[in-house]
């Protein structure tokens, strides 16, 4: 009530706001204790405020019935102010969305600037570091080899890897085996297949014999699904072809000097050769395989244990970065944050066609596909076991392998789960998916009859 | 013919040269190519070379914009991965600079010793000449494996290729001081420190100087490799970022500047050398 209201008039209320005197009006007051009901909400704050309350209730009535019994009998509102009363249900919230203060607040995290990234980089420019607590420098880095020394050095807290190097560094493929983990998948898709603009009528795989082929890297996924699209085609990577290990951004400067026919590469690489008129998209690799993991946001397992909040609120920061980058409203807006020098550095029309997804394919047509890239945090342990099926294919793992054993130490997909519960999101309930590639189906229980069933593989 | 004319001809001829090499290279990247016909949906999403025929490498005047652009503000900082052109010469300079003090610290003790004790430079000898011919670079991956600290490791890799040209002149100028010299000061019984200090040092000064001057060109020509390597900071670095955007604009005057900063180190050690220099 107003300063100046009659406080002698009957029909007024002396309490101003409402039964518990934590909102301003009833209507407040009751917007509050729908929060505290399970239904979709807005904002992030409420959606931590009924994680808690839920929390709450589940405390004090651990049965179920009794719970409704009692909403029933005094209604949620007035159940809100009685909890209130005595549990300082703000306090908690706030206290939830921090879950304990991070043990390091200065983070460097490394990237390679290319668009599988996104997530990582944009979480700076946009904010998502800071509102977790946390003062994250985004170090741009020469390559995958120089990203992985410096985190294994430790000068990077956290880095952006392909999402087959921390399985490789666990296992100690070309490198000292250091247990590294996974608590995030960076991008799914947003790769493609570019060949030279002379190679235009030249669309059959089963024509490229004696071609060269550059990827980034020989533990990433552009590795295996090159592979794997060329030996499904009747073509053997090791044999037929000449694989080459080029650094992204000279893949486009070998290309128009006629060093290599086509790459298999992340983007704005593919879409830069497109938008330089040196090459052509022959394939995005969502049509190898539609959901594929590219890159992963990847820490030592001693970072984990040595900064465990730290960690934590990184992960949060990445999760609420990726899920906001997984709207397609967003994508402008991202494209322009990320594309500066001190980030991306690359024209902002060629990242916006990659991550919009209407880009020019570079035979004169414009193309629309919304999920060229896409973004989706859970890092499923499957992926994981398929990628050691293809390095154990390919020659790099040599004898036996448990895959299960590996994906689940370096896939942390059980923590990423709790997390993103806390989080208020809903994680699938398994961490192993089967899915198609090429339209061949991968059961990630029976890894080594998968692998049998390839004709082509590197002999062993 | 005076000095004063030859001077003036030679920096005329200088200035045609110049302009002949712009006039070439602005003729050269013309965009000459041939331009398809495009729908203006797709020449939206395409790039200059594609729509216009530009070509892939600038024209001088490209160069030139961008050159102004970045004199106009050399020190800007817009994070840690995009800073103005003058902070990541000081980086580079900086780095240099610690590598090759380093390096001179020990390289001309350790010449001085080697130098006056032949049995020391025998002995010596077989590692320095395998070690001297390895390219610095090769140390690179060696550095960032055992230093593990990508930065230190860049200034290592300095001072492992600025050491052996210093080292061995140093030695070489110290064994070669005139025989009679040593001698004489050997008569005067002056003591070994002494006759170091000021009959050795000031003989063979300007040999030591001239391995300074070599080591230090070798050593501004390796960061640039080095940082395109690490990364992190430096010109090396920006490079590395341009060339990573495909920038050849950036590159160019990247070039241009490391060529200038080179010069400029190399004419100070030349001045020292002057100054040391002595007529016999």
């Amino acid at each position: 009530m107003a300063t100046f209201d009659d406080p002698f008039d009957a029909d007024r209320s002396l309490q101003s706001g409402c039964a518990c005197g934590r909102h301003r009006s009833a209507s407040e007051h009751e917007q509050a204790a729908l929060a505290l009901r399970c239904e979709p909400v807005e904002s992030e704050e409420k959606r931590y405020e009924g994680v808690v309350a839920s929390a709450l209730m589940r405390a004090m009535f651990p049965q179920d019935l009794a719970r409704r019994a009692f909403l029933k009998s005094v209604g949620a509102s007035t159940a809100l102010a009685a909890l209130s009363q005595f549990f300082p249900l703000q306090t908690a919230t706030e206290v939830f969305a921090e879950t304990g203060a991070p043990e390091k607040k200065d983070l460097k995290v490394g990237f390679i600037p290319i668009t599988c990234a996104t997530p990582i980089i944009m979480a700076a420019p946009l904010g998502f570091y800071a509102k977790h607590g946390l003062n994250v420098e985004v170090v741009k880095t020469a390559g995958w080899a120089v990203i992985r020394d410096k985190t294994i050095n430790k000068e990077y807290d956290a880095a952006h890897m392909l999402a087959p190097m921390p399985l490789a560094i666990s296992l100690g493929l070309g490198a000292n085996a250091i247990p590294f983990a996974v608590p995030a998948i960076e991008n799914i898709n947003g790769q493609g297949i570019v060949l030279a603009t002379k190679h235009k009528d030249k669309r059959d795989p089963k024509d490229w014999k004696g071609l060269k082929f550059a990827i980034p890297f020989d533990y990433s996924m552009h590795n295996y699904l090159l592979r794997y699209y060329l030996a499904e085609h009747g073509v053997d990577p090791d044999t037929d072809v000449q694989l080459r290990s080029v650094p992204p951004p000279e893949m486009v400067a070998n290309l128009r000097a006629d060093n290599i026919d086509g790459f298999l590469a992340p983007d704005n690489i593919c879409q830069r050769a497109i938008y330089d008129g040196v090459g052509f998209m022959h394939l995005l690799s969502k049509e190898i395989w539609d959901g594929h993991p590219c890159c992963s946001f990847a820490a030592s397992r001693e970072f984990i244990t040595t900064a465990p909040n730290s960690f934590a609120a990184l992960t949060r920061a990445i999760v609420d970065a990726t899920a906001y980058a997984s709207k397609a409203e967003n994508r402008k807006q991202i494209a322009e944050a990320i594309a500066p020098a001190n980030y991306i550095n690359a024209p902002v029309t060629v990242l916006e066609q990659v991550l919009t997804g209407t880009y020019a394919d570079g035979l004169g047509g414009v193309k629309t596909d919304e999920k060229r890239v896409d973004f989706d945090p859970f890092p499923w342990q499957s992926f994981a076991v398929w990628m050691l099926t293809q390095m154990k294919r390919w020659g790099q793992i040599k004898g036996d392998v448990d895959y299960k054993a590996v994906a689940e130490q370096v896939y942390l997909a059980t923590d990423t789960r709790k997390l993103m519960t806390e989080m208020g999101l809903t994680p699938p309930a398994s961490s192993y998916k089967s899915f198609a590639v090429m339209g061949k189906n991968f059961d990630p229980a029976k890894p080594e009859d998968y692998l049998a069933s390839f004709k082509i593989r590197k002999a062993s | 013919m005076t000095t004063s004319s030859l001077r003036l001809r030679a920096g005329l001829v200088s200035i045609v040269l110049l302009a002949a090499f712009l006039g070439i290279w602005h003729l050269a990247v013309r965009s000459t190519a041939p331009v398809a016909t495009m729908s203006p949906e797709y020449a939206k999403l395409m790039g200059l070379t594609a729509t216009q025929g530009k070509s892939a490498m600038p024209g001088p005047f490209d160069v030139g914009v961008k050159l102004w652009e970045h004199l106009k503000r050399p020190f800007y900082d817009n994070g840690p991965n995009d800073k103005g052109l003058g902070i990541q010469l000081g980086y580079s300079i900086a780095r240099v600079g610690a590598g090759y003090l380093l390096a001179v610290l020990v390289a001309i003790p350790l010449g001085f010793l080697i130098g006056m004790s032949p049995l020391l430079s025998q002995a010596l000898d077989p590692f320095i000449q395998v070690l001297k011919p390895i390219s610095p670079l090769a140390w690179m991956p060696l550095a960032l494996y055992t230093i593990k600290d990508s930065s230190i490791s860049a200034i290592f890799v300095i001072f492992i290729c600025s050491i052996w040209p210093m080292l061995l002149n140093t030695v070489f100028g110290v064994a070669s001081v005139r025989k009679e010299w040593i001698n004489v000061a050997r008569t005067l019984e002056v003591g070994t420190i002494r006759r170091a200090f000021t009959v050795i040092l000031p003989a063979a000064a300007p040999t030591i100087l001239t391995g300074m001057r070599i080591s230090i060109g070798i050593a501004w020509l390796v960061i640039v490799a080095a940082e395109m390597l690490v990364g992190g900071t430096g010109i090396g670095y920006f490079v590395w970022n341009e060339w990573n955007n495909l920038s050849i604009t950036n590159v160019i005057i990247a070039i241009l500047l490391i060529g200038i900063v080179g010069m400029l180190l190399d004419q100070i050690l030349a001045r020292f050398t002057r100054m040391v220099t002595f007529p016999e």
